[in-house]
């Protein structure tokens, strides 16, 4: 095995990070983002699907017929989602209706198939659980951060505590409206992939066009 | 019908798949460096968007919904947890379906939307528009409506944002925000463009 079991574990946090790198799983990220309790609660899910279904497709990976991988890959990750869904439904009802259509559509977040067709399918089953361990606290990761900045400074709090007392109720904070609203999601991450790619020159892209400099005489 | 006029301006424009709910945004964003492949992929989300939709409707009222099996004898029978791997079932077949019908009767579509077709199966705006059907509880009349404005919306934003990029790429960007950064910030000021459409009333 050329990774360690660490390396595998750690790598997709910052080297390799399925959103800011990999561009995976995008849509979910950016819309269950507006407080950070489901920002948990997707972080969660989403890893502990991956992680499974990681795992059983890897299990199966000398059985399937390459032919039909996609439908099979399909069908496990829909059941694991809707294990999911009906635990949620059962045990946190307020979460599930806030969350609502964006659990069923852990199904087709890349992260998940993307991690299934290209590490699960040739690994073994506990490489893979890790591997699909990594990548979802990857996502997780960007997912916190996230959810920290829009429920700070949008509404004044964190996990539903409050931390800046808002001038609606008595306190000073203004909240930034523009926080709660889908577009500053884009904003931020953004933003996180242009600080992330400031730590780590390696991953700027290439230009397309370069700007030719002329020299002032 | 002013109903259904208003159901398709509110999921072209006020509640855009991609730019209020963020769905399909990883081919949103993988797809969208020409306009022409975009307005490709935007023309098939349309039209898979348009049958699965209502395929879904049906599914969901004559065999998932609760006591809708009273036709075979099962009045009691709620199946509505199967809901999400049967959407998806259906949404894979369809595609399937949809490319061998291009493929068999109309080659020169089949060519040109041919490699957009499989990705479709995984692109979230399709299944996110059966699941919001579920959700808002649209009739079958609805549930066209829906399917064919909602894709429309979504081929509308890929089409503009990839004439956006067109000309970004010339642009002097700074070098950690070149490529991925810049395009979610485009995205996001497109975003709160679509958001003057909201309060918009027919």
């Amino acid at each position: 095995m050329a990774q360690t079991r660490r390396e595998m574990l750690l790598d997709p946090l910052v080297d390799n990070n399925p959103i800011t790198l990999q561009v995976l799983g995008i849509c979910s990220a950016l819309a269950v983002t507006s407080s950070l309790k489901v920002a948990l609660v997707m972080t969660i899910a989403v890893t502990l699907v991956t992680a499974f279904s990681s795992m059983f497709i890897s299990i199966l990976r000398n059985q399937i017929p390459s032919s039909i991988r996609i439908i099979v890959q399909m069908v496990i990750i829909a059941s694991l989602v809707i294990l999911v869904d009906q635990v949620l439904k059962a045990y946190a009802f307020e979460i599930s209706k806030t969350l609502s259509v964006f659990v069923g559509l852990i199904i087709t977040n890349c992260i998940v198939m993307g991690r299934a067709e290209a590490f699960a399918m040739k690994n073994p089953p506990m490489a893979s659980f890790i591997d699909g361990i990594g990548n979802g606290l990857g996502y997780g990761l960007i997912l916190m951060l996230v959810g920290f900045f829009r429920e700070l400074f949008g509404s004044g709090s964190l996990f539903g505590v409050t931390i800046l007392e808002t001038v609606n109720n008595g306190g000073w904070y203004v909240p930034n409206g523009m926080l709660l609203l889908p577009p500053s999601a884009f904003f931020i991450i953004g933003l996180l992939i242009w600080g992330f790619r400031t730590w780590k020159p390696e991953q700027v892209e290439e230009r397309e066009h370069k700007i030719q400099t002329v020299e002032a005489h | 019908m002013e109903a259904l006029l208003s159901l398709a301006v509110k999921a072209i424009f006020v509640e855009n798949l991609a730019l209020s709910f963020f769905l399909g945004m990883c081919t949103f964003i993988a797809v969208s460096k020409k306009i022409s492949t975009a307005i490709g992929l935007g023309i098939s989300v349309m039209i898979v968007q348009s049958i699965t939709v209502p395929a879904n409707n049906l599914i969901l009222t004559y065999l998932l919904a609760p006591g809708a099996l009273a036709w075979a004898g099962f009045g009691e029978v709620d199946l509505t947890f199967l809901g999400l791997i049967s959407y998806i079932g259906v949404i894979a077949a369809l595609v399937q379906i949809l490319e061998m019908v291009l493929d068999k009767y109309f080659p020169p579509l089949y060519n040109a939307l041919g490699i957009f077709l499989p990705l479709i199966t995984v692109n979230c705006a399709i299944l996110g528009g059966s699941l919001f059907m579920v959700e808002r509880d649209y009739g079958f009349a609805e549930s066209v409506t829906y399917g064919v404005s909602s894709g429309f919306g979504w081929a509308l934003a890929i089409t503009a944002m990839a004439g956006v990029r067109e000309k970004l790429k010339y642009s002097d960007i700074p070098d950690g925000l070149q490529g991925l950064g810049i395009t979610f910030i485009t995205a996001g000021l497109m975003a709160m463009a679509f958001m003057s459409f909201s309060g918009v009333k027919l």
